[in-house]
C-alpha cells in the first residue's frame, strides 16, 4: 500500500546536459569500433587525444574566466566536441593536428562566443574546416580500409606515425568519394569492378559502408532515447537522396554516384545524426529543423560533386549554421490559443 | 591647450587613444586584405601614411576657401589625385610590390580613415597640426598593419620579413628570418579568416592594456600621498 503521495511530474528521467552528452558519446561507440576495425588504431587514438585536449582547453578557459572548472567539465559538452572532432579527422594524422583542432574548437569556436549554448557554429566542424583549409596535405590522407590494405598498422607503427611523423607508406588510399569524384572515363558500374576500394565493398565502398551503418545504428539509438527529434537528420538524408537520384543519370562516367553510395560514404551518417542534430547551432522549431536539415543535404551534394573538397559535411553544416537564426525567424511555431501563426515578419505598421 | 601639449596630444591620439585601425576601425578593407606578410603591410602602410599626411596638408590649406556644401567632393578629389601620385610612384620604383598590392593601392582613396581625418581634423586646423595629425594617424595605422602582417606571417608561413627586397631593393633579399624549420604552414592565418581573428585579438589586447592602465591610475589616485593629512587625525603619515 503506497501511502506516499508524490505530486507531478512523475517522470524520473532527468535530462540534464551531462546525461544527454554522455548518451551521445555512448552512441558514437559502434561507429568508433567499426572505424577502428577497418582503419586500425588511428581513429581511436584521435578520439582519445582530442577528448583529453578538448577537456584540457575547456578547463584552461574556465580557469581564465574564473568559472567553476569541474561544474563545466561535468556537462561533457567539451568531451562530445573532442569525440566528434576525433572521429572526423583522418586516422594517423600527426598529434599536433588533433591538439590544434581541439584548441580551435574549444577556445575559438566555443568559448570566445561565450561558451556552452552560445556558439553560433558547431565547434568540431569549425575546427575541422580550419584544419582542412590550413593543412590540406595532412587532412586528405585517409588510411586504406582493412579489406584492401591487407592489414592495419600495428600499435608501434601507428604511434611512430602519429607522434614522430615517420610516414607509413602503402597504408593510405583514395576514399570512395575521392574515387568517384576523380573518375571521368569509367561508367559507375565499371568503376565498381575495377577500383580496389569500390570493388571490395558490398554497396558503397570497402569499410565506409559499415562505418556509416554503425553510425546509423548509434543515431537510431539516440532517436529512440529521444535525445533529438527526427526532423533534421531525416530531412538531410532525404534531400541528399533526392539530389543523388536527380543527378545519378543511370551511372555514366560523369555521374555523381547512386543514392546508396551517397548515404553510405564519407561522413553522411556521422553528420546526419551527430553533427546536424547539435541543439545549439541548429534551428529550433520542428519546421525549422526540416528546412535546416534539407538544405544541408542539398549543400552536401553540391559541394561533394561540384566543389573542390571530397567531403562536404563540415562546409554544409557551417553554411547552414549561418542560416539557422534566419530560418528560426521565418518558422516561428503557432502559439497555443492563437488562431493564426504569428509570423516574425509581420509588421505592426502595415 | 599649450603648444607643446597639443603636439603630444595629437601623437598620442593617432598612435593609441584614437588609433584608426584599432579604435575607429576605419580602413579595415586594406587592413585585412593585404596584411598577409610584413612587406605587403609595410608597403601599403607607407603609401597610406603619405597620402594621409599630404591630403591633410592640402585640405588644411583650402579649408577657408571651400564652402561647407561642397567640401566632401573637394576632399575626395584631393585624396584621389594624391593617391594617383603614390600609385605612379610605386609603379615606378617598386613595381613588383605594386603588382602584388594591386587594386588596394587605388582603393586608398576609399579608405575612410583618410576622409575622416580630412573632415574631422584638417578642415578645422592650421597646416602644421594637420600635417602632424595625418602623419601620426598614418603611423598608427601602419604600425597596426605591420604588427598584423608580422603575426600573420609568423603563424601562416613561419617566416618574418620575407621578400623585403620588394620594398628595399637588393639589400632586403636576405633579411628573411626563418623561425621554424619544416614549418607546415598554418594557412588559415594568411587567408581572410585569420585576418579577422587576429585583428579581433589585437583589439582585445589593446582593451586589456587600457583597462589595466585605467585600474592602475585609479589605484594611484586613491593611495595616500606621503606627508598628506588623514581626514580625522592630526598626525602626519610617516
Amino acid at each position: 500500500m503506497a501511502l506516499l503521495r508524490i505530486s507531478s511530474p512523475h517522470t524520473h528521467r532527468a535530462l540534464g546536459t551531462g546525461s544527454v552528452m554522455r548518451t551521445v558519446v555512448l552512441a558514437t561507440l559502434p561507429g568508433l569500433a567499426v572505424l577502428t576495425y577497418f582503419f586500425g588504431l588511428g581513429t581511436l587514438h584521435n578520439v582519445l587525444l582530442a577528448s583529453i585536449a578538448a577537456l584540457g582547453f575547456e578547463a584552461l578557459v574556465m580557469k581564465l574566466r574564473h568559472r567553476p572548472v569541474m561544474f563545466y567539465l561535468r556537462d561533457c559538452s567539451a568531451l562530445v566536441t573532442g569525440v566528434l572532432l576525433g572521429l572526423a579527422l583522418p586516422p594517423y594524422c600527426p598529434w599536433w593536428l588533433v591538439v590544434l583542432g581541439s584548441g580551435i574548437a574549444i577556445i575559438l569556436a566555443k568559448q570566445l562566443y561565450g561558451g556552452m549554448g552560445f556558439n553560433p557554429f558547431n565547434p568540431a566542424m569549425v575546427a575541422y574546416v580550419v584544419l582542412l583549409i590550413s593543412f590540406p596535405l595532412q587532412m586528405s590522407q585517409w588510411a586504406a580500409p582493412l579489406d584492401i590494405g591487407g592489414q592495419t598498422p600495428g600499435v608501434v607503427v601507428a604511434l611512430e606515425q602519429i607522434w614522430l611523423g615517420q610516414g607509413i607508406d602503402g597504408y593510405t588510399a583514395a576514399t570512395p568519394l575521392d574515387t568517384i569524384k576523380q573518375n571521368s572515363t569509367l561508367l559507375v558500374s565499371d568503376a565498381y569492378l575495377q577500383d580496389p576500394v569500390l570493388s571490395a565493398g558490398q554497396f558503397a565502398g570497402a569499410g565506409w559502408e559499415w562505418v556509416n551503418i554503425a553510425f546509423l545504428a548509434g543515431g537510431a539509438f539516440l532517436l529512440y532515447r529521444r535525445i533529438f527529434t527526427w526532423h533534421a537528420p531525416v530531412a538531410m538524408l532525404l534531400s541528399l537522396s533526392l539530389m543523388a537520384f536527380l543527378f545519378y543519370d543511370g551511372g555514366s562516367s560523369t555521374s555523381g554516384g547512386s543514392i546508396v553510395f551517397h548515404l553510405l560514404s564519407g561522413g553522411t551518417m556521422l553528420g546526419a545524426f551527430f553533427i546536424v542534430t547539435d541543439p545549439v547551432s541548429s534551428a529550433v522549431s520542428n519546421k525549422g529543423r526540416l528546412i535546416y536539415g534539407a538544405l544541408i543535404g542539398v549543400l552536401i551534394y553540391i559541394i561533394r560533386i561540384w566543389g573542390n573538397y571530397p567531403d562536404a559535411i563540415a562546409f554544409a553544416v557551417l553554411l547552414m549554421n549561418f542560416a539557422a537564426p534566419f530560418i528560426d525567424y521565418y518558422t516561428l511555431p503557432r502559439t497555443y490559443g492563437h488562431s493564426k501563426s504569428q509570423r516574425a515578419t509581420k509588421k505592426d505598421d502595415t | 591647450m599649450s603648444d607643446t601639449n597639443q603636439w603630444g596630444d595629437i601623437a598620442q591620439k593617432g598612435l593609441w587613444n584614437n588609433n584608426p585601425a584599432l579604435v575607429q576601425l576605419l580602413g579595415l578593407c586594406p587592413l585585412l586584405a593585404v596584411s598577409g606578410s610584413v612587406v605587403n603591410a609595410l608597403g601599403l602602410g607607407l603609401a597610406t601614411m603619405l597620402v594621409l599626411t599630404s591630403s591633410n596638408m592640402a585640405v588644411s590649406l583650402i579649408r577657408k576657401t571651400v564652402s561647407d556644401a561642397v567640401r566632401l567632393p573637394a576632399f575626395v578629389m584631393i585624396i584621389a589625385s594624391l593617391t594617383t601620385c603614390i600609385e605612379l610612384l610605386m609603379q615606378a620604383y617598386t613595381y613588383e610590390l605594386y603588382t602584388i598590392l594591386g587594386i588596394f593601392i587605388p582603393l586608398i582613396v576609399t579608405n575612410c580613415a583618410i576622409l575622416g581625418r580630412a573632415d574631422a581634423f584638417a578642415s578645422k586646423n592650421p597646416i602644421l597640426p594637420a600635417a602632424w595629425d595625418g602623419f601620426m594617424m598614418g603611423l598608427g595605422f601602419t604600425l597596426v598593419l605591420v604588427t598584423l602582417g608580422a603575426i600573420r606571417e609568423i603563424i601562416g608561413s613561419g617566416t618574418l620579413f620575407a621578400n623585403m627586397h620588394l620594398l628595399f631593393g637588393e639589400v632586403g633579399r636576405n633579411w628573411t628570418l626563418t623561425l621554424f624549420a619544416d614549418y607546415p604552414g598554418f594557412l588559415v592565418a594568411i587567408l581572410p579568416p585569420g585576418a579577422f581573428i587576429i585583428t579581433g585579438i589585437l583589439i582585445a589586447g589593446k582593451n586589456v592594456i587600457d583597462k589595466h592602465l585605467a585600474d592602475k591610475a585609479a589605484a594611484q589616485k586613491d593611495k595616500p600621498v606621503k606627508g598628506s593629512k588623514r581626514v580625522r587625525t592630526t598626525g602626519k603619515i610617516a
